[in-house]
């Protein structure tokens, strides 16, 4: 029997993404399932009732029988008190239901012991593992990813000059110089929207293997003369040490004087945010100046950073919004549609509208927070390192000085047999020359000198001219037509057949191979 | 004196033959240069006609309208896919001609020979027909196996070094009994002997090697033919044979010393064969999900990306899909995308074997460029499309000291935002090695036939255009 998923309205205030769009609906309904949907779900998001009817969802009002008939129940926050029903979202589940949405155990241990209470199944979209093969499966990003261009978005908002230089009658307007802390997901999305605005943008992280992506994104990476890996598990940047940070803090008070947009990504998984931007450094900055701190949910990395809010120090507006991705809603509640579909498609393998958890499962696995009443949270650590590269290199034996010696020995060996080989090469010549008529030694000297001319013209040509070359020397080779016509004057019968078909032969060679050579030739050609 | 003139005009095609190859080693000059070649031969063959007066002109005249008939419309009729085999059976040609020029000049009367110049000439017939052979039947078996009438796949018997030791061994003491044969029947007779081993040597000797080797192959051979001429110039005693054989002895020498070097490899192990049959597996055992695409997106991304690098390789020739590329890359270029083809110095059966494909669907040559030119280019790259390659990109050749083709240089492919790899399935390429490319996370791969996907993108971007 088919499943039915529920997508309740989000009930958090400002929230504007819904869990399900009338695509994804559809794709839903292909795996097998029934897909209700709460009046208004996605109104925030443009989606109206009607267009999910049309995908071909039913559209419920009564949010008790929503809940309570799901079997499995997808939403973008994570339940909380429903003030309209007078009860908690994660005891309108029924028991042995599933829930898929953003838990944030870590910071919700009594809302998991509430939802293991109720018998459930809980699915965390924060909690699938960053491995390759949960790509699409990962909401984290796909948020990061719109949140990061929201926040250029943002900034521009609240900055009263424009991105791109431009010398125009009315005057010089100077590029917008933006600096971006933190190049994962998020900070890549900000440079990348923030180029595409026409800004001078520079970029920090702590991992150094980041480079090459900033650049990328077409932004300068600013390093620190200081050597420290910073790379911790899961694609997340480690905390560093004291003398690191020092540095770090000295180049953002250099930066902060020159820039006029600050993005600042910076997050350490289970700790409140790391503060970057001191008062100081804001007061440093010229007026006008943005600053957009996408941690402000962790506390932002920004000592005057309010959470949820816009604040105005000296001139320096400072956007510490939370919801940056709700700002986004359409597109967001697409991409995070999407993600859960890929989820539950993963769940049933089979199209028949029957999902199972497989905790066998690496993703399944750490993605089940709770599993059948009981908290399964923290998973055990992942079977494999989340980036492949940084899987050690099969360890080569280390050379030891026995090995050292036996090369250093074969290679003596192999120069004293080339040695060799060459004195007996000059002493057979020699002694071929004590015996061979001039005549001989003539023509093995135009020989050598012919080897030698062939070698130097031979190593200019153009790769790729190759096939050229080599059907022309084929043709060239058809020289070997003067040695058949040499012959060709004798009486004997039997040389004639034989010569004449030698010619023949030689003939065919020289004219298919100089014709074909034109013809490819007459195809190079210059744009 | 009209031996001097012939002389001095033999002079004049040498020079012309080393500026013919000179010619070649730029586009703009190249078909001048071939022109030279041409202009050189026919110098060489009237001079010929001067020196050896009253040569059985008719016999000349019908052998080379023949002969240039057949080669014109062969070369007409030849595809551009199938040079590799056009060139090898022309190799075969010079071979044959090498065996029957040496092999007739030993019937003929020696002259009064005698002592060690009698003994340096028979060496020299027999040096000349024994090369010859084995250019003639090696050229067979590799058009054969080009041509794909027999399997590509490296022929392994056990002790086949032994087994090709032996019969050279044989060859050198059949040679002592021919330089000292008496009477002209013994001779022949060693001479034939010598002919059949070398046959069955030269057979061998390409079978042992495999298809994608063959760019190899065909340069030695073409090296063989050279030698083959050269050798029949120190039997006939001309230096116009002697020089223009050198020359194309040692250029088809370099070739080869270049695909080899280009595949990481000495020219040893390739000329000795079997790679591909015994292979090390791979240490690493390449995870991760492969992510398949379609025709749809590659085209979306395709429009939206600025700097886009296509990667051919054998595939792209096998399925005839140049034309389409040529097509898609017009296509792109209108559309303000910059496109650019990289080309790794073996992809295809022939050394150049994709500049040739790309240059007849019409491809401008200044936007296909080597591996040297473009490895820098690929980190600031949005898309590469790999239309039928495998090994050529793989990234284990410098990631897994493991791999069979460890060392071997690569289109470092991976580097780039996106990689899109047509590809019909999964299979290995001919190292046999599993691509960990595929399984990258920016890798996207196009299943399918290269000729079909291609065809089906091309008509995406012109509906959307």
């Amino acid at each position: 029997m088919a499943m039915i998923i529920a997508v309740p309205r989000e009930i958090r205030a400002g929230e504007r993404r819904v869990a399900a769009t009338p695509e994804t609906v559809g794709q839903l309904l292909k795996l097998g399932f029934a897909v209700n949907v709460e009046a208004e779900a996605g109104l925030r998001a443009s989606f109206d009732d009607d267009a999910y009817r049309a995908a071909g969802a039913q559209v419920i009002s009564d949010t008790r029988a929503l809940w309570a008939d799901a079997d499995i129940v997808v939403k973008v926050r994570a339940p909380e008190f429903h003030s309209a029903l007078g009860a908690d979202e994660a005891t309108l589940l029924k028991k042995g239901a599933t829930l898929i949405s953003f838990i944030w155990p870590a910071q919700n241990a009594a809302l998991l012991d509430l939802l293991a209470a109720g018998g459930t199944n809980v699915m965390a979209m924060d909690c699938v593992p960053r491995i390759s093969r949960a790509q699409k499966l990962d909401a984290l990003s796909s948020m990061a990813n719109m949140a990061g261009y929201r926040a250029v978005i943002e900034a521009a908002q609240h900055f009263g000059r424009v991105f791109t230089g431009q010398i125009t009658a009315a005057g010089k307007m100077p590029p917008a110089k933006v600096m971006v802390i933190g190049a994962g997901v998020a900070g890549l999305a900000a440079i990348g929207a923030a180029r595409g605005l026409g800004a001078i943008v520079r970029a920090f992280d702590t991992r150094p293997e980041v480079e090459q992506q900033v650049e990328s994104m077409g932004a300068e990476f600013l390093k620190l003369d200081i050597e420290e890996e910073g790379s911790g598990g899961g694609g997340y940047a480690k905390q560093m040490s004291a003398e690191f940070i020092a540095a770090e803090m000295a180049l953002f008070a250099a930066q902060a004087k020159d820039v006029d947009i600050i993005i600042t990504t910076a997050l350490i998984p289970g700790k409140p945010a790391p503060k970057l931007i001191t008062a100081a450094m804001v007061t440093e900055m010229r007026a006008g100046s943005v600053i957009v701190d996408m941690a402000a949910e962790q506390g932002g990395n920004c000592e005057l950073t309010q959470p949820g809010e816009v604040v105005s120090v000296k001139g320096v507006s400072i956007v510490g919004y939370t919801d940056l991705p709700s700002r986004m809603a359409t597109q967001s509640s697409q991409l995070y549609g999407t993600n859960v579909r890929h989820l539950l498609s993963d769940l049933t393998p089979q199209k028949d509208g029957v999902a199972r958890i497989d905790m066998d499962d690496d993703v399944m696995r750490g993605a089940t927070v709770v599993y059948e009443g009981a908290v399964s949270w923290p998973p055990p650590p992942p079977k494999q390192a989340a980036i492949a590269a940084h899987r050690p290199a099969p360890a080569k034996p280390a050379a030891t000085p026995v090995d050292l010696d036996e090369q250093a020995a074969a290679a003596r060996r192999s120069r004293f047999t080339s040695v060799v080989l060459l004195a007996v090469a000059a002493l057979a010549l020699l002694a071929l020359g004590a015996v061979a008529p001039p005549a001989f030694v003539a023509h093995l000297t135009v020989f050598v000198l012919a080897v030698f001319v062939g070698y130097q013209v031979v190593w200019n040509v153009t790769p790729a001219l190759h096939t050229p070359l080599m059907s022309v020397t084929n043709a060239i080779s058809g020289i070997i037509v003067i040695g058949a016509l040499l012959q060709l004057g004798t009486p004997n019968a039997l040389v004639t057949v034989l010569g004449g078909i030698a010619l023949l032969v030689a003939t065919i060679n020289i004219a298919g191979g100089f014709l074909v050579t034109q013809r490819m030739l007459k195809m190079f050609q210059r744009n | 004196m009209l031996n001097g003139i012939g002389n001095i005009a033999y002079l004049g095609a040498a020079t012309l033959f080393i500026l013919s190859l000179r010619g070649l080693s730029h586009p703009s000059t190249a078909r001048l240069g071939n022109l030279y070649g041409v202009a050189g031969m026919l110098i060489a063959v009237v001079a010929t006609l001067l020196i050896a007066q009253g040569a059985g002109l008719a016999v000349v005249l019908a052998a080379a309208v023949v002969g240039a008939a057949v080669g014109a419309v062969l070369a007409r009729r030849v595809e551009m896919t199938q040079m590799p085999q056009l060139v090898a059976i022309l190799h075969s040609f010079v071979g044959l001609a090498a065996v029957l020029i040496g092999f007739t000049n030993y019937l003929m009367p020696a002259g009064d020979l005698a002592g060690a110049e009698r003994v340096i000439h028979l060496s020299e017939i027999y040096l000349g027909v024994f090369i010859g052979t084995i250019t003639f039947t090696g050229s067979i078996v590799a058009f054969l196996k080009l041509q794909g009438t027999i399997s590509g796949k490296p022929l392994v018997i056990p002790a086949r070094h032994m087994l090709n030791l032996a019969v050279l061994l044989l060859c050198v003491a059949i040679a002592y009994r021919f330089l000292n044969a008496t009477a002209s029947a013994d001779g022949i007779t060693a001479l034939l002997v010598m002919i059949v081993l070398a046959a069955v040597l030269g057979v061998h000797l390409v079978m042992a090697i495999g298809g994608a080797d063959m760019p190899v192959v065909v340069s030695m051979l073409n090296s063989y033919s050279g030698w083959a001429a050269a050798a029949t110039g120190f039997m006939l005693s001309n230096d116009l044979l002697i020089t223009t054989g050198a020359l194309v002895g040692s250029s088809g020498a370099i070739l080869s010393y270049i695909m080899c070097r280009a595949m990481n490899r000495s020219f040893v192990s390739v000329i000795l064969g079997g790679f591909g049959a015994a292979s090390g597996t791979s240490s690493a055992d390449v995870g991760g999900e492969v992510v398949a695409t379609s025709v749809d997106e590659v085209c979306t991304i395709l429009r939206d990306a600025s700097e886009v690098i296509i990667v051919p390789g054998y595939g792209m020739a096998v399925a005839q899909a140049q034309t389409t590329i040529s097509e898609i890359t017009r296509k792109l270029e209108g559309l303000g995308v910059r496109v650019r083809f990289g080309i790794h110095p073996v992809a295809g059966r022939l050394p150049g074997h994709m500049n040739v494909l790309l240059a007849e669907a019409k491809v401008p040559y200044d936007i296909v460029l080597e591996m040297d030119e473009i490895n820098e280019d690929f980190h600031t790259t949005d898309v590469v499309l790999v239309i039928g390659a495998n090994d050529i990109v793989n990234p284990g050749a410098l990631e897994d000291p493991g791999s069979p083709i460890a060392g071997m240089p690569v289109l470092e492919v991976w580097k780039a935002r996106t990689v899109v790899v047509s590809k019909r399935s999964m299979a290995t390429g001919y190292a046999g090695v599993d691509n960990p490319l595929f399984y990258k996370d920016n890798t996207r791969m196009l299943f399918g036939d290269a000729k079909g996907s291609v065809d089906a993108l091309l008509r995406q971007l012109s509906a959307a255009a």
